[in-house]
């Protein structure tokens, strides 16, 4: 019986021989892929398991933090300081519900997990620290986020702020918000709270600063000024222009009409912005036509998706017929623009016709606190000469001292700006978007460019105005961040 | 003292007893056990555990009064058998008693069952109650030729064994349970050891009729029906039920059990064929007309599928337990093999040893049953009589096919069967019926190892002269 009893014995090795092959193809070949898996929970457990890095405003201080959770196997919940005010720049970072924005875009260095940090990992490694995720140093301006927020207040609206010359953000603001906090961790009250977010239908989740489009209203008559004074159609801003009152849109019988009973015949053009008349705007993108009206947009941004890095939605000028592209040079019909656009606008109009590309990350930093990226600021493009720039910044100059938009005016300050009162809703059935874009100026050039909306539909439909409900919040602004920079 | 300085196990003259030398293998086994205890408390709590003395003492107690027992009633008994299985069934209580602190498993029965009690105290009361299994039955099976008189007994026992869970609510979805109050037996885990005793005896007697009374059938031997009939019934019937039971693993050990023993009582490589044969035939009518069974299989082909992770994420979570241990492991305590929750500390224990001790974990672990296995074949082929040889062959091989197919099952090799870990993993039947196996395969490896009694002096016998050159 011992030659059989001989196989068998060879039998049971192999079987003992195959779980050992099998056991180390899936330890040592396969292990990687078994650990990238969706399904992996480790992944998840892993990437909680440490303290996030923070997100840093004015240079230094955290708006973010980590709290240790007991209650599930994720270690770390985020938590936000100020979320509602910050949740336009931060962005949420859920256990549950992964992240959005910022939190989301540097989640790499948030998490200590990205490439450039993997010398970092190495060396901690070594020396037994704790894992740690990097900073993220942002650009923004704490004085000038709590002006743009508290100044919405209850509002429904958003504020975006630039520095023009570097095109660094400096707020943005976006009402009403929600804080991240509430459902940061995964527990049933995370749910509930998000759930509840997801069915609010005053979308608090939506960041109106930069992924929400509106018609711009009279605020893009300084595109219209601009393509205007580039394209040669009038040099002088204070010459009289060639504009009938009433001005009859190309191709109807429709007459483009003027708010109230201005005078607005003929006006110069800081005339015409000064009291934002309809028909020397709507007669200028007409006369332009819809080609070079959308190259000017163009070169101020317009038809193409912004990244500071977070995406902003794409404001949109679009081809169209010559009654709908006379509408659109006065922000109206198809033109939409969100407030990040158009504070690019007022930016290039303050920095002498450069246009910087916005950002709100300024570095990137270790866990050891080492800068491992440093943003350079970088032109995107020159929507204007020099020259215009400086004949668009007497006529906005004017608008504040003595036009419309009075309410921004700055003690000791030069301040240029511009209402809008944007229509919309069917057969304008809507209460309309009440628009500000402005600058302030000092001797050292531009520190501040800001765009306000507020879509307020609470307040009674001839309060709304540019001038009366926007460019008192884009004044708080602009004055927060001059005394910041004291 | 004998001046032979035979080593192996078949040494069948005057063999040493190698009683000091298990041991000092009881004495490392202890010790591995009782430092990956330290190992788990250090790691989750950062602490020497509170419990390690008691669990040390408890460990010292059963493997002392067991390798005592093994020195005074099987004194030339395999020295390895014993301390491999104290090894596996202390280590075994380390994993138990880690994955009872796993707060995910205390709240996944908290939500299931109203309460949690951890399962590592019972499984050390199971122990030493396998323990006492152990030595009574060394204390009392003096020869193992003695279980050749109950040849049909054990035939009856393992069928009534195998029929009762029929009568108790299913499971999980297998009926191989027998509940009784708080205790639960698993009758499948006994039955094994009564069907190896069974097939042992019968074929002792067959086994020359079954190999030669047989006629040729296309190239094969197949033997008269009045041979091979009780044999093949017995078989079909305990696969039947098991079949009915959804106890996919007990079949197939069953079945591996009787060709590899079919094929060493006749020594005819046509019972192999003839086997496979069957199993092929077995299999794929199993598998057309049990619903359970097909899941298995896709689950096996896709661990991954939606349709898979949604009825079950085990496979899965089991898998991705073994990648996450990489080649070192995570360290005990510090996997999340307890992702794979139900189960985890049973028939999916392996997945934690694969995670937290990693694939050199898992070799030296496959090693030990390996070990167990090839010690339990080197048994039979010193064993001396034709049962001894059958019976220990039938338990190692059944101790090797069920390794196989638990661990294959829970590393994604063959389609999963449920079946436990012998001495590994939680459960009481299974802790107990591998320590009678283990008894029973000392018992034979004793006898087998057993010096030969010297002749009794004849009157006639002159004194050999040597004669030196």
């Amino acid at each position: 019986m011992n030659k059989p009893l001989r196989r068998i014995a060879i039998f049971c090795g192999v079987l003992i021989f195959a779980l050992l092959a099998r056991t180390n193809y899936l330890q040592y070949v396969k292990a990687d892929e078994l650990n990238t898996r969706d399904e992996n929970r480790r992944v998840r457990i892993e990437r909680y398991a440490h303290e996030r890095g923070n997100i840093i405003v004015d240079g230094g201080k955290s708006i973010t933090g980590s709290t240790e959770t007991t209650s599930s196997d994720f270690k770390y919940k985020r938590v936000w300081q100020d979320g509602p005010m910050w949740a336009p720049v931060t962005g949420y970072s859920s256990q549950a519900f992964d992240a959005s924005q910022l939190e989301k875009i540097e989640d790499g260095i948030l998490t200590g997990n990205d490439d450039q940090l993997f010398f970092d990992r190495t060396m901690s490694m070594f020396t037994g620290e704790k894992k740690q995720g990097g900073n993220v140093v942002t650009t923004l301006n704490s004085a000038a986020q709590k002006a743009a927020f508290e100044g919405l207040g209850n509002k429904k609206g958003a504020v975006a702020a630039l520095d023009p010359q570097t095109g660094a953000i400096l707020a943005l603001a976006s009402t009403p918000s929600y804080d991240p906090s509430t459902f940061a961790g995964n527990s049933d009250k995370d749910s509930k709270a998000w759930q509840k977010l997801q069915k609010d239908k005053d979308k608090p989740m939506l960041n109106r600063a930069l992924r929400e489009t509106y018609p711009p209203g009279s605020t893009f008559k300084i595109v219209t000024a601009a393509a205007a004074l580039e394209n040669g159609l009038y040099t002088d801003i204070d010459a009289k222009t060639k504009s009938p009152v009433p001005f009859r849109l190309p191709q109807t019988t429709q007459d483009l009409p003027n708010e109230g009973s201005i005078q607005c015949e003929n006006v110069p053009l800081r005339e015409a912005l000064r009291i934002s008349c309809n028909t020397v705007f709507g007669k200028i993108s007409d006369d332009l036509g819809n080609q070079k009206m959308i190259d000017q947009a163009n070169k101020f941004g317009f038809n193409k998706d912004v990244f500071t890095p977070v995406r902003a939605t794409e404001s949109v000028y679009p081809k169209d017929n010559p009654p709908q592209n006379a509408m659109a040079g006065i922000g109206q019909a198809s033109n939409r623009a969100t407030p990040l656009q158009m504070a690019m606008v007022a930016s290039a109009v303050a920095n002498d016709g450069k246009l910087m590309q916005p950002y709100m990350v300024a570095k990137r930093q270790s866990p050891g606190l080492d800068d491992i990226y440093t943003h350079e600021p970088e032109q995107l493009s020159q929507p204007l000469s020099a020259e215009n720039a400086q004949k668009l910044q007497e006529m906005m100059k004017t608008v504040v001292e003595s036009g419309t938009g009075s309410n921004a005016k700055i003690q000791g300050v030069t301040v240029g700006g511009k209402t809008g009162t944007a229509q919309h809703g069917l057969g304008n059935s809507e209460n309309p978007y009440a628009w500000f874009i402005s600058y302030a100026k000092t001797d050292s050039g531009s520190p501040v460019a800001v765009a306000v909306v507020v879509e307020d539909s609470k307040a009674t439909r001839d309060d709304i105005s540019g001038g009366g409900l926007a460019a008192p919040i884009a004044k708080r602004v602009m004055q927060a961040v001059i005394d910041s920079k004291k | 003292m004998s001046v032979v300085t035979n080593t192996t196990t078949i040494g069948a003259i005057d063999a040493p007893s190698r009683r000091n030398t298990e041991l000092m293998m009881m004495v490392f086994a202890i010790a591995i056990s009782v430092f990956a205890y330290a190992n788990v408390g250090l790691a989750m709590d950062g602490k020497i555990p509170s419990g390690m003395f008691g669990y040390g003492a408890g460990l010292i107690l059963l493997g002392g009064v067991a390798h005592l027992v093994v020195r005074k009633f099987a004194p030339y008994a395999d020295p390895l058998l014993l301390p491999l299985a104290t090894l596996l069934n202390g280590l075994g209580l380390v994993l138990i008693w880690r994955l009872d602190q796993s707060p995910r498993l205390i709240q996944r029965a908290e939500y299931l069952y109203g309460a949690y009690s951890p399962d590592a105290p019972k499984q050390l009361l199971y122990s030493a109650i396998g323990v006492a299994l152990f030595v009574a039955v060394l204390m009392v099976l003096k020869d193992h030729r003695i279980l050749q008189r109950y040849t049909y007994i054990s035939m009856a026992a393992a069928l009534v064994l195998l029929v009762i869970p029929m009568f108790f609510p299913a499971v999980n979805g297998a009926k191989i349970w027998i509940s009784l109050g708080p205790f639960s037996i698993q009758p499948g885990e006994f039955a094994k050891i009564l069907i190896a005793i069974f097939f042992s005896g019968y074929l002792m007697v067959k086994r020359d009729a079954l190999a030669l009374a047989s006629r040729r059938f296309m190239g094969l031997y197949l033997p008269r029906g009045r041979d091979l009939g009780p044999i093949i019934t017995i078989w079909a019937l305990s696969i039947l039920i098991l079949v009915f039971e959804t106890d996919l693993g007990t079949s197939l050990l069953f079945f591996g059990l009787f060709v590899v023993m079919l094929y060493v009582a006749t020594e005819r490589t046509s019972w192999i064929v003839f086997g496979l044969a069957m199993s092929a035939v077995g299999a794929v009518s199993v598998a057309s007309f049990e619903p359970h069974v097909q899941d298995r299989v896709n689950a096996w082909l896709d661990p991954f599928s939606k349709a898979t992770m949604e009825q079950s994420d085990q496979i899965a979570q089991s898998l991705m337990s073994f990648g996450s241990g990489g080649t070192l492991g995570t360290g005990l305590g510090q996997g999340h093999s307890d992702l794979i929750m139900f189960a985890a500390n049973a028939d999916f224990i392996l997945s934690t040893v694969g995670e937290e001790l990693g694939l050199a974990g898992m070799m030296a672990v496959l090693l030990i049953y390996g070990l167990i296995v090839e010690r339990g074949v080197r048994t039979a082929l010193a064993a001396r009589d034709p049962f001894g040889k059958l019976l220990a062959i039938g338990l190692s091989g059944a101790f090797a096919i069920q390794v196989f197919v638990v661990a294959g099952g829970v590393m994604g090799l063959i389609p999963l069967s449920g079946m436990t870990m012998p001495f590994l993993a939680y459960g009481g039947s299974s802790v107990l019926a591998n320590w009678a196996l283990i008894a029973i395969l000392i018992r034979i490896s004793d006898t087998a190892r057993r010096p030969a009694p010297a002749p009794a002096p004849s009157s006639d016998a002159e004194m050999t002269q040597v004669v030196r050159p």
